[in-house]
């Protein structure tokens, strides 16, 4: 069934989730999103920061056509999901594993990672790794981002801003809601993060990952959520977790830099490649390269995976 | 109570007074004191304590998350309802009080960092850790909190930025004492650090942030 909005946006390769549901992971509700027959083998999917499950409205029919059960999931804050209380890269992997265990029980299944979530999964593989038959990671892994060549005084001056933004950020969206808008409203506030998007695609988003109120349209995302941020976590860090992986990895990242984007350098993740693994670069492409082009991506993908089984 | 974002804070008045107030940040699972403790009974001002997320009288979350960092706006939420203050921090919030003391130096006047349940945190480098799940209880404090906060990374470059954070932006000469006697090794980084005081109890170092 292709996707058509309550407000006649088509997109082509667009299809709505074949099913749509609710768990409860120790009382907080995860939503999931699934395409393709109930009864084939699973495919877990996982979408990147700011971001929703039916991101994947194009990406993920191609692999429910070529015979999958594709499982995705809004992350907390993110789409249908609970907003928190609390959020966390441990919640985040705490909520990826009830999702495995609801779709999968402890079996080993295949995943597929966009940014953030193949970042998650990584992690997750190399905390569960029973959890994994193989992984694909599309710009999900970070690496050192080059520091600027400045004074101490001046580095500090930098984590400052960093904190106090962030504590001011959080006193100011205490019972904060999404501005309201018209679609094209929020399609343009959208635009600014996915700048390689079209128009038409970032409309289409509106109608998917926006609720309609009577004051206009207003994202899902939980308004006390910022891009960025701080504290102890070391973008390199994944990277150690990266090399020890024993699952099939095949690890894709894109040639055109995006503020979404960690902009890894390849040379700086091939050393940590897993054995077997493989590191492809996705010329022409940006940081949102499965919407961009999913055929192209999905096929790469497929081929990775091999026959659903 | 104050407000935290989508969590109600509880915060204590345990001796009402005037002038700049001292601020109580209890250690992990603790909850803050009834009564004025005898280590800050000379303190001259008035005598506050906030219960962290997951504990005490305040909100216990569902589904977990915490991070020091949530806690570091916990106590930024009592600072902006208090003015300026004084910081004792117990183990964990010994912790927390260096960061705050580094995120709002010219707010916390003197932040002293004392033993107490939950000092150490976890490890200080990236380790293939358990990714679990917990039953839910209905009183404080929150497993989530004693699993989570337990275990967070405090790498020690990480905890000597904060007290740069302070020393640079407090009018203070010392704004950081270290009293506690068990020093894990982001406690012994930060203080090594220039300008970092250490005495030999709370009631000692409060006498140099009471004026």
């Amino acid at each position: 069934m292709q996707s058509r909005t309550a407000t006649n946006i088509d997109i082509p390769g667009a299809r709505v989730p074949d099913r749509e549901y609710r768990i409860d992971a120790g009382g907080f509700g995860i939503a999931l999103h699934e395409w393709g027959d109930a009864d084939a083998p699973v495919l877990l999917l996982a979408h990147g920061g700011f971001d929703f499950a039916r991101t994947f409205d194009t990406f993920a029919p191609i692999f429910a056509d070529a015979g999958w059960r594709v499982v995705s999931w809004d992350h907390r804050g993110h789409g249908d999901s609970d907003h928190a209380h609390l959020y966390s890269w441990d919640a985040d992997l705490r909520d990826a594993a009830a999702v495995f265990d609801h779709v999968a029980g402890r079996r080993p299944v295949p995943a597929i990672g966009h940014s953030k979530g193949g970042a998650l999964l990584v992690q997750l593989a190399d905390a569960q790794p029973f959890r994994f038959a193989s992984l694909a990671n599309i710009d999900g892994i970070p690496s050192k981002r080059p520091i600027p060549d400045v004074a101490e005084h001046e580095r500090t001056k930098m984590l400052t801003g960093e904190v106090t933004g962030w504590l001011e950020h959080r006193a100011r969206t205490a019972g904060a809601r999404r501005k309201p808008g018209t679609i094209d409203e929020l399609a343009a506030r959208r635009g600014r993060m996915n700048p390689r998007h079209s128009t038409e695609w970032l409309r289409y988003l509106v109608t998917v990952g926006a609720t309609e109120t009577d004051e206009g349209w207003r994202w899902k995302l939980d308004p006390s959520m910022r891009f960025g941020g701080f504290g102890p976590w070391r973008p390199e860090w994944a990277l150690m977790r990266l090399a020890g992986l024993g699952v099939p990895f095949y690890g894709m990242l894109v040639e055109i830099e995006e503020e979404m984007g960690w902009g890894t350098a390849p040379d700086d993740v091939r050393p940590y490649i897993p054995d077997g693994g493989r590191l492809e670069i996705l010329s022409g492409l940006g940081h949102f390269a499965h919407i961009e082009d999913p055929d192209g991506v999905a096929g790469r993908v497929l081929e990775f995976l091999g026959v659903p089984a | 109570m104050l407000t935290h974002n989508h969590v109600q804070l509880a915060l204590h008045t345990l001796r009402a007074g005037s002038g700049r107030a001292l601020l109580l940040l209890h250690g992990l699972g603790e909850r803050s004191p009834d009564t004025v403790p005898d280590a800050v009974t000379d303190w001259p001002g008035p005598v506050t304590a906030l219960d962290f997320t997951g504990h005490g009288a305040s909100t216990m979350p569902v589904g977990g998350g915490y991070t020091a960092e949530i806690l570091m706006a916990d106590a930024d939420a009592a600072v902006q309802h208090l003015g300026d203050v004084t910081v004792v921090g117990r183990g964990l919030g010994a912790y927390i009080g260096l960061l705050i003391a580094g995120a709002r130096a010219e707010r916390v006047r003197g932040a002293v960092l004392a033993d107490g349940p939950g000092v150490s945190g976890g490890p200080s480098v990236p380790t293939s850790q358990p990714v679990f799940s917990l039953d839910r209880v209905d009183t404080t404090p929150d497993p989530y909190a004693l699993a989570e906060l337990g275990r967070d990374l405090r790498p020690p470059d990480y905890a000597t930025a904060f007290a740069r954070l302070a020393l640079q932006g407090s009018d203070l000469d010392r704004p950081i004492t270290v009293v506690a006697r068990f020093r894990p090794s982001w406690l012994l980084a930060v203080a090594e650090e220039p300008g970092v005081a250490e005495a030999d109890s709370i009631t000692t170092a409060l006498t140099t942030y009471a004026d």
